[in-house]
């Protein structure tokens, strides 16, 4: 015969300060646990979105970032002869041209420097980044020294409202919109036209790099190996736009994913053994009701159970309200240098299925676990001393 | 003293409780220990600066680099005793894993050592690097690490400065103390120069940084000043700052981490104070009835809030001793697993006095609500309590 649950549930109602100061203390850490899935999931959501499955980089070959890269104006035209490259309907090939450099800008409110990488696109970068869209003012014209700045830079560093300039190589720039790029990593950087940035930079026929889309994204290990084949590219490799950005910042989410675990790790020690002094705590208050249940008939299981249902609600409880907590983080941007890249990369915390499953796990797990022993404890009272008890 | 002995045997009565609490206090008080010694240990470079010397670079990024012709008129200004440059190498030891990470600088060899003279290195051994072109000095931990001795060959695949590159081992650098940084490797900029005009002549004759020497610290920022006046028309801008400023623009490019890392343990703090308080609230509810004979007896209600606040401060205060007392081993594996990320990882005085400062408070706070609350209670209600 069950123990009915109720019992359980009003016995947590009525210690309301105990319960709700275990519960306070799980869901802190279910808090941590739940914004460390979240954060590395954002940086996950982050690489995905930059960069599209039929668009194709071409790099210098060990370039880890585009500003160790270089790849020449006569490459490029080489590239486009390719039968795989896709053309617009007036013949010219779908890609642009880009060369990426960095400048330091201050953070709004802690003044700290932040590394912001300036893009220098050409004419073909809005057909190849469609997440890319203007959000107020205007698009920078070609041949001149005006650039839009990404939301993710306007939110978070002063001095870069449109109308104001800032100063990049030797000339001041002049801002003159503010773009969208959803999630992506364009979104924390600063756009401008590539033949102007390149002329500031003394680099006449060197960009950065060179991103084209694929007429049909089946067609990338035919054009792969065309391309390291050809001799006057073999200084060149060739990646997938997506692949490129994921290694990008491959570091930086290995890192967080420790960091965030191993502290997590430490909390839920923490956790634990709050869990079990309350349980304990429990079981010894209750040692006259527990030998009043045993004495009707209740089996040692059928207490056990009560007593292991009671920690599990204590922790399906913190774990929900540590859930709620962890996802008001989806209004927060979190902002910082990206390892690999070496420039400012902005990300958000993304809440899936599957991290509140992962968390609704560890928070019962937690509770489980704390409340096992007193539970065993509680079962094994015998009956007579525990209805002598005061 | 009696007070303390009542205290001791109160809180063992439960000793099964009175050990889970202090357990919890201790593993919190180390997790907030080992956060804050990361923090302390991200602006170790900072920690590591000289007061007598300034960093010149390129007033729009450090990236950029700065031609070497700036050196001879920097060190033409009064009050500068000496210059050195570096180049920021990179290139890949092996792989591109953290275990293979370490910094690798191109340098004035013949300079370097006397403006940077917490690194000291044999004077054979210094000769010995100063003579060979292709030679390097490595750092004693580097050394450790990877089992690097004189005379070894280091092979790096250069990726900032193609090819392949190889370096011999002429000496290895200890630091005066501990904040210096063991893990770098110095090798002589005219060899990269030389080498760079064929494979990569844009960076030919060019710096990345100057490290300034100045004879007298606090004319930093009227020095500091000079240089960039020198340079104010030029294609070629500097911004020169005090070798602090300059560490901590770094340790800032990873301000919002750092600053999760601070939030973190603060909420380390909050949960302490939940589990910590917990327990006190139980056993001072369970004791309701012998507070009431006590204040019966004589004992006044101060007596009383003085046994609960004194419980709960024995708990937390050897809760905070034996979790700083884990700290030091723990941050000692944590830090020899990463020797180049964390070149120095030991915990700071400040970590010791502040955990130590919040185990207080959290012992405090913690008893402020059943102190009070049997404070106010009178002394008949209190008799009356079953149980």
């Amino acid at each position: 015969m069950k123990i009915p649950i109720s019992y359980n549930l009003r016995n947590l109602w009525t210690r309301r300060l105990t319960t709700s100061l275990t519960v306070g203390g799980i869901s802190l850490v279910v808090f941590v646990f739940a914004a460390v899935l979240m954060l590395a999931q954002g940086v996950e959501d982050t690489l995905v979105a930059t960069g599209s499955d039929d668009n194709v980089i071409i790099l210098r070959k060990g370039s880890t970032t585009e500003l160790l890269s270089a790849v020449s104006r006569d490459q490029i035209g080489i590239i486009n002869t390719f039968p795989e490259v896709a053309v617009g309907a007036d013949g010219t090939p779908y890609g642009t041209s880009d060369v990426v450099t960095i400048i330091n800008l201050n953070k709004k409110q802690t003044k700290d420097m932040g590394n912001i990488s300036v893009r220098g696109v050409s004419a073909g970068t809005t057909a190849l980044r469609p997440q890319v869209r203007l959000a107020s003012g205007r698009w920078f014209r070609q041949g001149s020294t005006e650039i839009v700045v990404g939301n993710k830079i306007h939110d978070q560093f002063e001095n870069v409202e449109p109308g104001q300039e800032i100063q990049i190589g030797s000339k001041r720039w002049t801002i003159v919109g503010v773009y969208e790029a959803g999630r992506t990593g364009f979104a924390s950087e600063i756009w401008a036209d590539a033949d102007m940035l390149m002329a500031e930079f003394n680099r006449s026929t060197t960009f950065s790099t060179y991103t084209f889309r694929l007429k049909d994204p089946a067609d990338y290990d035919v054009i792969k190996t065309k391309l390291e084949t050809e001799q006057r590219l073999q200084d060149l490799e060739v990646k997938r736009e997506q692949q490129f950005y994921r290694e990008q910042s491959e570091g930086m989410s290995v890192f967080i994913k420790a960091l965030g675990l191993f502290i997590t790790v430490i909390f839920s020690v923490g956790a634990m053994i709050g869990a079990m002094i309350t349980m304990y705590a429990a079981v010894a208050n209750r040692t006259v009701e527990i030998g009043t249940l045993r004495a009707l008939g209740f089996r040692r299981r059928s207490v056990l159970a009560a007593f292991l249902a009671e920690a599990l609600a204590l922790s399906f409880i913190g774990g929900v309200v540590g859930l709620v907590l962890a996802s008001f983080l989806q209004a927060v941007s979190f902002s910082t240098t990206n390892f690999g890249s070496f420039s400012e990369l902005a990300f958000g915390f993304s809440l899936s299925m599957d991290i509140v499953i992962s968390t609704m796990i560890f928070a019962l797990t937690m509770g489980v676990v704390g409340g096992f022993l007193p539970a065993v404890r509680a079962s094994r009272l015998s009956i007579i001393n525990a209805l002598r008890a005061v | 003293m009696n007070v303390l002995k009542l205290i001791y045997k109160n809180l063992f009565r439960h000793s099964l409780r009175s050990v889970l609490t202090i357990l919890g206090v201790a593993v919190a008080v180390l997790a907030f220990g080992l956060l804050r010694t990361v923090v302390t240990a991200w602006s170790y470079g900072v920690e590591a600066s000289s007061a007598d010397r300034l960093v010149t670079r390129h007033a729009v990024s450090f990236i950029f680099p700065l031609p070497v012709a700036y050196r001879d008129q920097i060190a033409g200004i009064p009050g500068v005793t000496r210059v050195t440059y570096a180049n920021w190498f990179q290139g890949i030891y092996k792989d591109q894993s953290f275990e293979n990470f370490f910094p690798r600088l191109a340098v004035d060899a013949e300079t370097i050592f006397e403006v940077y003279k917490e690194y000291e290195v044999p004077a054979d051994q210094l000769a010995a690097f100063k003579k060979q072109r292709n030679s390097c000095v490595i750092g004693r931990k580097l050394a450790e690490q990877h089992g690097f001795k004189i005379g070894d060959v280091i092979p790096i695949t250069g990726d900032i400065f193609p090819g392949r590159w190889e370096f011999t081992v002429a000496g290895v650098y200890a630091g005066k103390d501990k904040t210096a940084d063991e893990t770098q490797l110095f090798f002589h900029w005219d060899y990269l120069n030389e080498r760079s005009r064929e494979t990569a002549p844009w960076v030919t004759d060019q710096v990345g940084w100057y490290i300034v020497q100045i004879g007298q610290p606090n004319e930093a920022a009227n020095i500091s000043a000079a240089i960039d006046a020198l340079y104010a028309n030029s294609a070629a801008k500097t911004k020169s700052e005090t070798e602090k400023a300059f560490q901590q623009s770094f340790v800032s490019l990873s301000g919002a981490i750092i600053t999760s890392l601070e939030v973190i343990s603060y909420v380390i703090i909050g949960i302490i104070l939940m589990v910590l308080a917990n327990t006190i609230i139980m056993s001072a509810r369970e004791r309701i009835r012998e507070y009431a004979v006590l204040r019966t007896l004589g004992f006044t209600a101060f007596h009383v809030i003085g046994l609960i606040i004194g419980e709960s401060l024995f708990i937390s205060m050897s809760g905070g001793a034996l979790g700083l007392a884990l700290t030091f081993p723990v941050s000692s594996w944590f830090g020899a697993q990463f020797p180049t990320i964390f070149p120095v990882f030991a915990v700071q005085p400040s970590t010791v006095v502040l955990a130590a400062l919040f185990a207080l408070a959290v012992g405090l706070i913690a008893a402020s609500f059943p102190a009070a609350r049997s404070a106010r209670m009178r002394i008949v209600d209190g008799l009356r309590q079953i149980g």
